[in-house]
C-alpha cells in the first residue's frame, strides 16, 4: 500500500517537473551549473574506477584462459565486450548512484527542511521544474559521457595492465579489439546508460524533494535514495539485458 | 486587505486550525500569536497557499485564492514577499546574489539596474558591506534582515512574517519589529505577522488575533490588549509576575491614578 502511495507520488513530481520555465536563462544557467556538477564533479572517481576495472579485467581474464589453443588477442576482445556492455554502464552508474544522488537527496532535503523551497514556491516558481528538472536533464545528458569516457578509459587499462604485466603485447591486444566487434554493443550500453541516469537521478530527487523532519531524515532519506537507486539499476540490467539481447 | 473565512486545517487525525475567520489589513501589521504549536506557521502557510486549507476560503482583495488558476496564483505570488522562521536563505548564494534572485527571475532589467535596487533595499533594512557574505558567515539578525530585503525586492503588495525576532536578542528584534512597522506604512501593504514575542504585540500590533489550540481565541489591537478579560489572552501575554506589574501600573496609568513619574515616589515609600 504504501509502495503504491509512494510511486504515486513519485510520477506525480515526473508531470509537475513539465511547467513553462518563468524564466529560461535561469533554468538554463541552473542546467548548466548542474551539468557541471554532476561531470566535473564525478569525473574524478570515473577515471579511478574504468581504469582499475580494466585493468583488472584483463588479469583475470588471461588467468581463466589457460588453454594454448586460444589466441592472447581473444583477451582483448573478452575485456572490451565485458567493460562495454556491463562494468562501464552498470558498475560506473552504481558508483554514481552514491556520489551523484546522495549529492542530489541532500542538497534538495536540506532546500526543504530549511523552508528554501517554500520561498522559491512563495516567489512564484515551480520548484519541481527549477530545481528537479535541471538535474534530471544534466545527468541524462552527463551520465552517458561519462559511461562512454568510462568505456575508453577501461579498455585503455586493460592494455596497460596487459602490456605491463607482459600478458600480451600491446599489438597483440590492438588486434583483439578489431575482432568481432559489434556496434550494437555500443548502443546498447548507451541504452543502459539513459536508463540509469534517469534513475539514479529522478530517484534521489524525490527522497530529497519530499523529506520531511531535519537533518537525521535527510540523512535518511539520502541513504534510502542510494539503496534504492541501486537495486532499481541492477533491476533495469536484468531487464535490459534480458530484452535488448 | 486579505480576508479568511472558516478555514479549517488537519494533518491526519489533528485538527491544527479549527474554523478560524479573520480581516488583515493594509497598510497596517496584522499580527498572529499564540504560543509555539498553536498553529501559527500553518495558518500563514494556508494564507500563502504552501498548503491547502480543508476547508473555508481565502480573498486577496476580494479575489478568492481557492478559485484561482495555478497561473494567476503564479502571478499573485510576485507581489508576496514572506520571511521565513529561520530566514530560508539559498545558502549557495551570497547576500546579494540571494537578493537579487527575484529580480533575475522575473525582470529583465541589466545587471546595473538590478545591482542598484539591491543596495538600495539592504540599505532600507541598515545592511551594509555585507553584499558579499554567505549566509553561513552572518549572525541571525543580519539573516533576518537579508531575508526582509528579498521579500520586498520586488515591491510586493503583501507581507508574510513568521516570527521575524525569535532567536534574536530584545534589542535586535525590537529593530527588526520597528522595520517591519516602517515598511507596512511607506508602501501601504499588507502585512502579517507571526510572533509570541510580546514585545512586538505592543509595538507594532495594529491589528491582532489570538491563537489557542488552533481556534482564534480573541482579536483586537494592542491599546486593547491591557484591559482584556480574556483569562488565556492574559496569562499568554502577561505570563512573567514583572509583565503582570507592569500590566497594573498601566492600567492604573490610564485611570488617572499613577501620572507619569510624578507619583512613583510616593508609591514607593
Ligand atoms: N507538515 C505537517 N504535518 C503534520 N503536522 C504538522 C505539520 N506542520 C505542522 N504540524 C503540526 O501543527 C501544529 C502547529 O504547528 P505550527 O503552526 O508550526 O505552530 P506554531 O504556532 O509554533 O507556528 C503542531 O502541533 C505541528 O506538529
Ligand atoms: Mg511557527
Amino acid at each position: 500500500m504504501h509502495f503504491f502511495t509512494e510511486f504515486g507520488q513519485y510520477l506525480l513530481m515526473l508531470k509537475g517537473m513539465f511547467s513553462k520555465p518563468e524564466n529560461g536563462k535561469m533554468y538554463w544557467k541552473e542546467f548548466m551549473h548542474q551539468c557541471s556538477e554532476i561531470g566535473i564533479g564525478s569525473l574524478g572517481i570515473v577515471v579511478i574506477i574504468s581504469i582499475f576495472m580494466g585493468a583488472v579485467s584483463t588479469l583475470q581474464t588471461a588467468y581463466q584462459l589457460v588453454s594454448p589453443l586460444i589466441p592472447l588477442s581473444t583477451i582483448a576482445q573478452i575485456v572490451r565486450d565485458t567493460v562495454i556492455l556491463e562494468f562501464s554502464p552498470t558498475l560506473v552508474c552504481i558508483v554514481l548512484a552514491g556520489v551523484v544522488g546522495s549529492k542530489i537527496a541532500s542538497e534538495l532535503g536540506n532546500m526543504r527542511v530549511s523552508e528554501q523551497i517554500d520561498a522559491l514556491e512563495i516567489m512564484g516558481i515551480n520548484t519541481k521544474t527549477y530545481l528537479i528538472l535541471p538535474k534530471l536533464l544534466a545527468s541524462i545528458v552527463v551520465i552517458p559521457m561519462l559511461v562512454v569516457i568510462s568505456a575508453v578509459l577501461g579498455i585503455w587499462g586493460g592494455r596497460l595492465a596487459g602490456t605491463m604485466t607482459g600478458i600480451l603485447s600491446g599489438a597483440a591486444f590492438d588486434k583483439g579489439l578489431h575482432q568481432y566487434f559489434k556496434p550494437y554493443n555500443v548502443f546498447f550500453a548507451l541504452a543502459k546508460a539513459y536508463t540509469f541516469a534517469f534513475i539514479i537521478s529522478s530517484i534521489p530527487a524525490f527522497y530529497g524533494y519530499y523529506v520531511r523532519g531535519g537533518a537525521l531524515e535527510i540523512g535518511r532519506a539520502s541513504t534510502r535514495s542510494v539503496v534504492v537507486s541501486c537495486v532499481l539499476v541492477l533491476f533495469a540490467d536484468y531487464l535490459l539485458s534480458a530484452l535488448l539481447l | 486587505m486579505i480576508e479568511v473565512k472558516n478555514i479549517k486545517k488537519g494533518f491526519g487525525e489533528k485538527i491544527v486550525i479549527n474554523d478560524v475567520s479573520a480581516v488583515f489589513e493594509t497598510g497596517k501589521c496584522n499580527l498572529i500569536i499564540g504560543t509555539s504549536g498553536s498553529g501559527k506557521t500553518v495558518l500563514m502557510k494556508c494564507l500563502v497557499g504552501l498548503f491547502e486549507p480543508d476547508s473555508g476560503e481565502i480573498f486577496y482583495n476580494g479575489q478568492s485564492f481557492s478559485e484561482m488558476t495555478e497561473e494567476h496564483r503564479k502571478e499573485l505570488r510576485q507581489r508576496i514577499g514572506m520571511l521565513f522562521q529561520g530566514s530560508a536563505l539559498f545558502d549557495s548564494m551570497t547576500v546579494e546574489q540571494n537578493v537579487m534572485f527575484p529580480l533575475d527571475m522575473f525582470t529583465k532589467d541589466t545587471y546595473a539596474v538590478k545591482l542598484k535596487r539591491v543596495n538600495e533595499v539592504l540599505d532600507r533594512v541598515n545592511l551594509k558591506d555585507a553584499n558579499k557574505k554567505f549566509p553561513a558567515e552572518i549572525s541571525g539578525g543580519m539573516k533576518k534582515r537579508v531575508g526582509i530585503a528579498r521579500a520586498i525586492v520586488l515591491n510586493p503588495k503583501y507581507l508574510f512574517c513568521d516570527e521575524p525576532n525569535s532567536g534574536l536578542d530584545p534589542q535586535t528584534s525590537l529593530l527588526i519589529d520597528k522595520l517591519i512597522k516602517e515598511i507596512t506604512t511607506e508602501y501601504n501593504i499588507t502585512t502579517v505577522v507571526n510572533t509570541h514575542d510580546m514585545n512586538s504585540v505592543m509595538e507594532i500590533g495594529d491589528n491582532i488575533i489570538y491563537m489557542y489550540q488552533g481556534l482564534k481565541e480573541w482579536e483586537g489591537s494592542n491599546k486593547e490588549i491591557i484591559f482584556s478579560k480574556n483569562k488565556l489572552l492574559n496569562e499568554f501575554i502577561f505570563a512573567s509576575e514583572f509583565l503582570q506589574d507592569a500590566k497594573d501600573m498601566r492600567m492604573l496609568e490610564m485611570k488617572g491614578k499613577i501620572d507619569n513619574n510624578r507619583n512613583m515616589d510616593e508609591l514607593l515609600k
